[in-house]
């Protein structure tokens, strides 16, 4: 297959970690090379955070740039936003419909952008979904980011028992369950 | 037995030394190097410790090497600064079981207070460094660098630097080989480093950096790929990566060894080369050097030493800009911030309210310098907030510091803030010093310290106790506080900065993050009763956030139910629910 370049965002303890490994895993599992860039320490308190998988014949840098991502997964609004320019031309978003506000908002500092999801979409195709809310459903508000990934993996590629055998293999044990079932509710989103 | 698996370079890292036959490591916790003594804390056959800095953790190491086994200290950038004293010693002593300092470096300051360059000190001391460029690398480059270790009797230092330890690529795992002990051998010209012994290890050090630089001519970490020979490039590390993603065309001499550097194989990688660009993070150590030997190539007056390079920066600078304009939205910052239910919050919140400055410190509670809290004016290293605000009361007097306070959390305490704290005993320092005592080092991820009652492999052990250490150094005044009592914490503290003694005062409650540490409630905030008068704001929480009406809400799958957002609304509009 052609090089993929993924970019998963977030606001710092969303769980955009967690989701790259499984997209990289996957790939790994697929026979393919796989680069991941990850963020720890204090960039991970309540900041924005950006993650990368990248995969394919061949991967040399860690990084996915400006202008290359081929799919962007913000598990926020505002952070779907901020790294839009990441994206190639036809690179698509699929974004978490919910609103954080930074503090520079709570503060009075800056005013959080209206009608995002209008803005990205005259630029890219935007595949948006209320995880929370699914999530919540589900009977656990925290695998909101396997209801995101589900609807991310269809638009990445391989199938969908791949996924789900690297799912099952990687959230915490007593979470595999509802997991499986927050990815699927993705995965099957209209 | 073979097989690949996708690694973090600081897993690949702890896997090379587990593999090497590394019986010792010692480290303090330091972004971007943690993980490494984490994941090497899972194999059995390796020791590994926290140590209370990285000192002691680099004494250890060589203790370790100078009884016979290979040995490992690991530390970020600045750890690197406080190991100086026995890395210098340490390279003229040399080795007998194999020595490694792993050493990460931040360009782009992810997690750090500044942007140094490890090959600058390593090239001070004299040790070899080896600087890999993917997982797979960091394994064998670990490996190697123990060979070198005991072929040419030095330690030797691993460079990485965010990008690599914090990134993922595949490795190839291999079977440990367990190494034989050396035997010990009392060796006083070797290991005593008077003047009369040192005089001696000198001449070797510079005799081992001549071999090292003739002979790593030949060392199979460096890579010569001779494709255009119009353009070609001097690299190393994570910047070889982006120079095969821009110019995959272009020759290349990717040096695996950047200490000394291998003169000869430089010298012909320059003589089949029209245009040689030396591609360096940070400093130009390996440019500098190559102009030194009279030639010209191109450097530091292209690249920038200041953060981290990229793909497109390297196109940027050498092809047509105007391909690589992005529309770039102009978005609300969203710096980090202290998380939900901290408990640096509920003290900053007092400081915040009395107008007391405070002298800061290396960790989360760095973040209290941004608004709305406002609280931190300064931070340096860690440790420094007890001698910086000792310092300031010698130059202005106890008057002067009568509004003011040094901030230091219980690992930075134990790290180096308790040598300030025995000079302020012992030069008669008026004062006031608040450890913040979360029960853990926090802003690495948590990693356990000589205060927790836990060791790195999970054992009990016994756990210092904060207030009888201060005491037992001679503080008159120790008062431990629950850091969520805001009213109490407030009236000690007017005591305490308006008093003409030294005192500490322990604010104790565990990080938020730590297992267990929810509360049993949630905040609810009844718009009824909100004055909208904003109180609650300057606490700044994420959880709690402003309407479009003016009243507030509070995120429930945010809120962590500490309350202290109710000590700061005098209309009782904020109230907790069971969850």
């Amino acid at each position: 297959m052609e090089k993929l370049n993924v970019m998963v965002v977030g606001v710092g303890g969303q769980g955009t970690l967690l989701t790259s490994r499984i997209i990289g895993k996957t790939a790994l599992n697929a026979g393919l090379d796989v680069k991941l860039s990850e963020v720890h320490g204090m960039a991970q308190r309540g900041g924005s955070v950006v993650t990368f998988v990248r995969f394919g014949e061949n991967v040399s840098e860690p990084v996915v740039e400006e202008g290359s991502a081929d799919i962007l997964i913000s598990f926020e609004r505002l952070e779907a936003l901020r790294y839009a320019h990441f994206l190639k031309k036809d690179g698509k978003i699929i974004v978490n419909d919910c609103r954080i506000d930074p503090m520079t908002v709570v503060i009075g500092a800056s005013e959080y952008p209206e009608n995002i999801i209008e803005t990205l979409k005259a630029e890219h195709p935007v595949y948006a979904i209320d995880g929370g809310a699914i999530a919540k459903d589900l009977g656990n508000s925290k695998v909101l980011n396997s209801v995101v990934l589900g609807l991310a993996a269809k638009h990445i590629g391989f199938t969908k028992e791949q996924w789900l055998d690297v799912v099952v293999n990687t959230v915490p044990p007593a979470t595999v369950e509802i997991n499986q079932k927050a990815f699927l509710a993705g995965y099957e989103h209209e | 037995m073979s097989q690949k698996i996708i690694m973090l370079g600081n897993e690949a890292i702890a896997r090379g030394a587990y593999e090497a036959g590394v019986k010792v490591s010692s480290a303090y916790p330091g972004t971007p190097s943690t993980e490494i003594s984490e994941s090497l804390a899972k194999y059995d056959a390796v020791y590994t410790e926290w140590a209370p800095n990285e000192k002691v953790a680099t004494e250890v190491a060589f203790g370790a090497s100078f009884a016979g086994v290979r040995s490992l200290a690991c530390m970020k950038h600045v750890g690197l600064n406080v190991a100086s004293d026995p890395l210098y010693t340490f390279s003229y002593t040399g080795v007998n079981g194999g020595a490694v300092l792993v050493v990460a470096d931040d360009p782009g300051l992810a997690s750090s207070q500044n942007e140094q360059d490890t090959r600058m000190i390593a090239r001070a001391a004299h040790v070899p460094v080896l600087e890999p460029s993917n997982s797979q690398e960091a394994k064998d480059f670990i490996k190697f660098a123990y060979e070198l270790s005991e072929k040419y009797d030095t330690p030797v230092i691993l460079r990485t630097t965010t990008k690599l330890s914090h990134s993922q690529s595949v490795v190839d795992l291999e079977e440990r080989v367990e190494v034989e002990d050396k035997t010990y051998e009392r060796n006083v010209r070797k290991y005593v480093m008077m003047p009369a012994s040192a005089i001696g290890r000198h001449l070797v050090v510079e005799e081992r950096d001549n071999k090292l630089q003739e002979d790593g001519v030949n060392f199979p970490v460096n890579k010569m790929e001779i494709n255009d020979k119009k353009i070609g490039f001097i690299t190393s590390g994570i910047p070889y990566q982006y120079v095969k993603e821009a110019c995959p065309n272009a020759s290349v001499l990717k040096l695996g060894l950047v200490n000394p550097l291998p003169k000869k194989l430089i010298e012909d990688f320059i003589s089949q080369v029209e245009t040689v660009y030396v591609f360096e993070e940070l400093e130009p150590v390996i440019e500098e050097q190559v102009k030194s030997w009279g030639y010209a190539v191109k450097g530091k007056e292209i690249f920038t030493r200041q953060g981290e390079y990229s793909a497109n920066m390297l196109k940027k600078a050498l092809f047509n800009a105007n391909e690589m304009v992005f529309d770039k939205k102009e978005v609300p910052n969203r710096p980090p911030i202290l998380c939900p239910g901290c408990p640096h919050r509920s003290v900053f919140s007092v400081l915040n309210k009395m107008k007391i400055h405070a002298s800061g410190d290396i960790g989360c509670y760095t973040l209290g310098a941004v608004a709305p809290l406002s609280v931190i004016d300064s931070t340096l290293c860690m440790g420094a907030s007890i001698s910086a605000m000792h310092g300031i009361e010698k130059a202005r007097g106890k008057e002067f510091i009568k509004n003011w306070v040094a901030v230091i959390g219980d690992s930075t305490f134990l790290h180096t803030g308790v040598n300030s704290l025995i000079n302020m005993v012992y030069n008669k320092a008026t004062g006031t010093v608040l450890i913040l005592d979360n029960r853990t080092t926090g802003m690495t991820g948590h990693q356990q310290h000589a205060a927790t009652g836990k060791t790195l492999k999970g054992q009990d052990t016994y756990a210092i106790n904060l207030a009888e250490l201060c005491k037992a150094v001679g503080v008159p005044n120790v008062i431990e506080v629950d850091a969520f009592d805001v009213k109490g914490l407030e009236k000690i503290l007017k005591e305490s900065v308006n008093g003409d003694t030294l005192t500490v005062i322990i604010a104790k409650a565990p990080c938020a993050l730590l297992k267990g540490q929810k509360f049993p409630y949630k905040c609810v905030a009844d718009a009824e009763k909100c004055k909208k008068c904003g109180m609650c704001l300057k606490i700044g929480c994420p959880a709690i956030t402003k309407q479009a009406d003016g009243t507030v809400k509070i995120d429930q799958s945010m809120c962590n139910g500490c309350g202290l957002c109710m000590n700061y609304c005098k209309f009782g509009a904020i109230s907790k629910v069971e969850k």
